[in-house]
């Protein structure tokens, strides 16, 4: 981006500079630290200038938002046009009580939905499954069957507002009963919008609530990119997630090298099925995490635009929709400490400031106590408010990435990038993304990150406030969220109704006809469809596909 | 008898577990309760698995297992990992595969840390082979991942031992051909589904032909998927059909003694070694002569001379 | 030579698939020179127990964060109890309420830690606290 001469000048000066002010200095003083280093591991130097990044193009490399490689933001007015959505992760207890949470979100200034599913759910069983035991509604709401989503939804407007659910395993299903509620009330499939995460690379990779092995996975996925580009055209059938890898303890460049692995997964899948990169791929979204170091994250978003752009032109993209990365964020959780929950707002804050300086479209702010039990009401409004004051006071949504150009952020993107290559090289060698998963590479390397990280605290070689450093002995006092104790009883009693009163002659049916179909090759959404509909439970609908496609089991790595 | 013996005869599983541990910590309790549990044993078929990190011996032995339950008979498997050198910790691993067999009353399992001993097996495995062939198991199934000296001392324990290997890998053909060739009784190339298995079915059989040339029986090389549980009836026929041919060979006999030979040369050397380091007079004795030496008033022969001098005395 | 380890069981119970404490524990009382069995996700009580019963361990580790401490800890002490084994030194990690603390200490749960508990910690109580 410099001339040579300049360049060679710039050079000269800093060893200057560094000769005849920095060295004697820190000769005499020296820094705080032997070795300055990110939450990645890589160095951080002390000054970084123009000869930093002088390999840099900026027509080609950097650009303009809303061009290609859309390293500045995906559109050309970024959030001078329109902010983010402010969307918050929320669901507890019974239908009822989440749908109670909504409203109030809603009445407080929030823009869009984003669903939490209790663990029974996210694995397929009802709430009367044996395995349940214990786990009703307690990390987010349990929904068994299409007559939960009818009232999670209840007096919401579902054709005006987005929905975003966090499922993966059977994210088939519990996107039927969506749809389902939609068109029992009269809502046309092609109206309505949302996100289903469905991305099941990452559940064997570092979340683990995965059910069926890889292939069928995969093959459930794929239909699902295929009936919503055709039937529900403003749904998002996926969003490929860093975030879990994330909060499993990977480093950041981990998370963005596996993420945006994952997601050409997915293409290439798509791709062997048939399908046209410019049908599915604009449905196509992303999911990270925003942690503790700052610019490393800001430059973890701009390089996952770059890198994805990049790599759909070489997959045959020629819209430039399916080249844009959008993507939603969600501050760190494992960033939260139980000790003095009240200073987790100061994370989030910043946490936050990183994902919207990164150009991210959707934000979920932490609330402070989660590292301590479910969110209080006034935690939440808290963690949203936080978000609006950056939105209104702070000034940084102004401009478009005003940190572009920074030296530091410009080299420290294009460092990230070239990691993520490097990544990419050894899954190749270890033959593809599935085989990495199978030899344990991605949850070996994650494991040893997570662990090397809690080292550093426990030598306190890393400061983290209120847990190595910095600590009171105060008690802690935060209202927390109480539940109500009839939830479960309630929701049994509801699913026994249910499965007197359904026809169930024609549960029967459908459910075979899944399995027919299931054995066989074509797409599936519709038989699932066709079970949902006739109020077959999500965990009958899912037991048919496990007797069908078998269930998966991990490798432990350490 | 103790009651501690008399509960296992009856196959109490919390005193089988506690006898091993006992036994894995060299306690005195333990030596008594073993020499009352020699006369029962001898009846358990012992099997070895061993083979590089990974290969799927652990997902093997639940397959097997599995078979071996249906056909009737009672198993004990005995999973061992390395204890590291540097903190004489273990992480042992190997129970997340077979999680499921473990709601069965005719399975037990347990897993072990090799403690220390240059790489090879714990000694205390003798002992846990003999008190779950004791407590009345029909087949006791040990895992060693196949480094260096516990691949070469499972032969010595098992009358039948499996060497697992995955395709693709050519390291651990290379790991075959550097001397461990002669411990396996069949070989299982696990991971069948991988790509690559023929070519590692073809390369090991060429290095059976080798080794196996102008003995009576050549190694059999099998393919199993242990995840999909496939290729395991054959695998079990295989491990009968070698215990036949033992028996009919008389090698059994020689296996067995075999694996006396090695426990009581370990019992030996356990005790020698605890009565130079562990006695507090020859600790302070070594200390003295550890000084002397350093003086040059002695030099490392010569003391060891001193000291073993009075053990044989 | 008598040369006693301390082994430990890190279990999993629930539906929860968050092992990265789990695992970051284990390693940690190996490099403190235990013996840890880890046995996986999803584990019920049932199987948990028989796995401390056949390794006969010291310590059995339970580590949950979806919230269903109150239930599946509980379900774990009470069988490992029914079965005799008292003196096993019962800790549980994950995300666990102030309140519900003594509640389950009454059950059996000797000793909870939260999020960001240094390893040391942990590695200090098991060593103080272990029952043989
Ligand atoms: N593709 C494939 N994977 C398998 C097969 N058998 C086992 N695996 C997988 O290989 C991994 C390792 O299996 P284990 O049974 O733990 O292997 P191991 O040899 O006991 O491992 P260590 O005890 O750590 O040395 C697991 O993820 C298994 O699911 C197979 O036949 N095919
Ligand atoms: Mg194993």
């Amino acid at each position: 981006m410099y001339d040579k001469k300049e360049l060679e000048q710039i050079r000269k000066q800093k060893e200057e500079w560094e000769k005849k002010c920095y060295t004697p200095l820190i000769d005499k003083h020296p820094e705080r630290k032997k070795r300055f280093e990110n939450l990645s591991n890589n160095e951080i130097k002390q000054l970084y200038t123009p000869d930093d990044i002088s390999h840099l193009e900026y027509l080609k490399d950097i650009g303009f938002p809303g061009n290609y490689p859309f390293l500045r933001g995906i559109h050309a007015t970024m959030h001078r046009g329109k902010l983010w959505t402010m969307r918050q992760f929320a669901g507890f207890g019974s239908a009822e009580e989440t749908n109670q949470r909504y409203k109030y979100l809603l009445s407080h200034g929030e823009t869009g939905l984003s669903v939490a599913f209790d663990y029974p759910t996210l694995y397929g069983y009802d709430t009367d499954h044996p395995m349940s035991r214990g786990e009703f509604g307690k990390c987010g709401v349990a929904i068994s069957s299409l007559k939960d989503m009818e009232i999670l939804f209840q007096g919401i407007p579902i054709d005006k507002i987005t929905t975003s659910m966090t499922i993966n395993g059977p994210a088939a299903i519990v996107w039927a009963f969506y749809i389902a509620n939609a068109e029992n009330r009269g809502i046309q499939k092609d109206i309505i919008g949302g996100t289903i995460q469905n991305d099941i690379l990452k559940e064997y990779i570092a979340q683990k609530s995965y059910i069926f092995p890889p292939e069928p996975s995969m093959r459930l996925i794929i239909d699902t990119f295929e009936y919503g580009s055709q039937y529900v055209p403003r749904w998002n059938t996926i969003s490929i997630s860093g975030y879990h890898i994330r909060e499993a303890g990977s480093t950041a460049v981990q998370e963005l090298a596996f993420t945006v692995g994952d997601g050409v997964e997915y293409v290439k899948w798509a791709i062997k099925r048939g399908l046209s990169v410019d049908e599915f791929a604009p449905r196509l979204s992303f999911f990270f995490n925003a942690h503790n170091d700052f610019f490393e994250e800001i430059a973890k978003y701009r390089a996952a635009r770059r890198i994805w752009a990049k790599e759909m032109k070489k997959l045959g993209a020629k819209k430039e929709r399916s080249m844009l990365m959008r993507f939603h964020t969600q501050t760190a959780g494992c960033s939260l400490t139980a000790q003095q929950p009240e200073i987790n707002i100061v994370r989030v804050t910043m946490q936050a400031l990183a994902a919207i300086l990164g150009g991210t479209q959707s934000l979920h702010t932490n609330s402070m106590d989660e590292a301590l039990a479910l969110p209080s009401e006034k935690a939440v409004r808290i963690a949203l408010r936080t978000q609006q004051i950056i939105a209104e006071e702070s000034g940084v949504t102004d401009t478009i990435d005003p940190v572009g150009g920074s030296y530091y952020i410009e080299w420290l993107t294009d460092e990230m990038e070239e990691q993520t290559y490097r990544y990419w090289e050894r899954v190749e060698k270890l033959g593809g993304v599935l085989a990495a998963i199978e030899k344990g590479f991605y949850q070996r390397e994650i494991a040893a990150a997570s662990y090397k990280y809690q080292k550093e605290i426990d030598e306190h070689k890393r400061i983290i406030v209120g847990v190595n450093d910095y600590n009171t002995d105060e008690t802690i006092d935060i209202p927390l969220l109480a539940m109500d104790e009839k939830g479960e009883e309630r929701q049994i009693k509801r699913l026994n109704k249910l499965k007197k009163e359904r026809n169930n002659q024609k549960v029967q049916r459908n459910l075979e006809a899944l399995r027919t179909i299931a054995e066989g090759s074509s797409n599936m959404m519709p038989a699932i469809l066709d079970c949902v509909h006739s109020y077959a439970t999500l965990g009958e609908t899912c037991q048919v596909l496990r007797d069908v496609f078998g269930e998966y089991e991990e490798q432990a790595i350490y | 008898m103790s009651d501690i013996v008399q509960n296992i005869l009856k196959g109490d599983q919390r005193s089988i577990a506690r006898l091993i541990t006992l036994a894995e910590n060299n306690d005195k309790i333990a030596t008594t309760a073993m020499k009352d549990i020699h006369p029962y044993t001898g009846n358990a078929q012992v099997i070895g698995i061993t083979g590089v990190m990974g290969s799927g011996k652990s997902t093997l032995i639940c397959e097997l297992t599995r078979l071996y339950r249906k056909l009737g008979k009672t198993v004990g498997i005995i999973a061992i990992d390395p204890t590291s050198p540097f903190s004489g910790g273990a992480l042992l691993g190997d129970r997340v595969r077979m999680m499921e067999l473990a709601m069965d009353d005719g399975v037990f399992i347990r897993s072990l840390g090799t403690r220390g001993m240059l790489g090879g097996l714990t000694s205390a495995v003798y002992d846990v082979v003999e008190i779950l062939d004791a407590c009345g198991k029909d087949v006791v199934i040990v895992e060693t991942v196949g480094v260096g000296q516990a691949e070469v001392d499972i032969i010595k324990i098992a009358d039948t031992t499996l060497v697992v290997i995955v395709p693709g890998l050519g390291d651990s053909i290379q790991t075959l051909k550097a001397g461990v060739m002669e411990i396996a009784d069949i070989y299982v190339i696990n991971k069948a589904d991988r790509p690559g298995v023929e070519q590692t079915i073809a390369e090991v059989e060429s290095l059976v032909d080798i080794t196996c040339s102008g003995k009576d029986r050549k190694t059999p090389v099998l393919s199993t998927i242990a995840k999909q549980g496939k290729g395991i009836d054959v695998l079990l026929q295989e491990i009968e059909d070698h215990r036949s041919y033992l028996e009919k060979t008389h090698l059994f006999e020689k296996q067995r003694r075999l694996r006396y030979e090695a426990e009581l040369v370990e019992i030996i050397r356990k005790r020698l070694m605890s009565f130079i380091f562990d006695e507090q007079t020859c600790k302070q004795r070594i200390n003295d002569l550890l000084d002397r030496i350093g003086e040059k008033k002695t030099d490392p022969y010569t003391a060891a001379e001193e000291i073993l001098g009075t053990i044989l005395k | 030579m008598v040369e006693r380890k301390i082994r430990v069981l890190v279990a999993k119970p629930g539906l929860d698939g968050h092992d990265r404490g789990a695992k970051i524990v284990a390693r940690a009382l190996r490099d403190a020179g235990m013996e840890v069995i880890y046995t996986g996700l999803h584990q019920t009580a049932e199987m948990i127990v028989e796995a401390a019963i056949q390794e006969d361990v010291d310590v059995v580790g339970l580590s949950l964060l979806s919230g269903a401490h109150m239930t599946l800890f509980v379900d774990v002490a009470k069988l490992l109890k029914k079965n005799g084994l008292d003196e096993v030194l019962i800790i549980g990690g994950g995300i666990i309420p102030v309140e519900d603390v003594p509640k389950l200490q009454k059950e059996g749960i000797a000793a909870v830690f939260g999020p960001g508990t240094p390893t040391e910690k942990i590695v200090e109580y098991i060593i103080k606290n272990v029952k043989r």
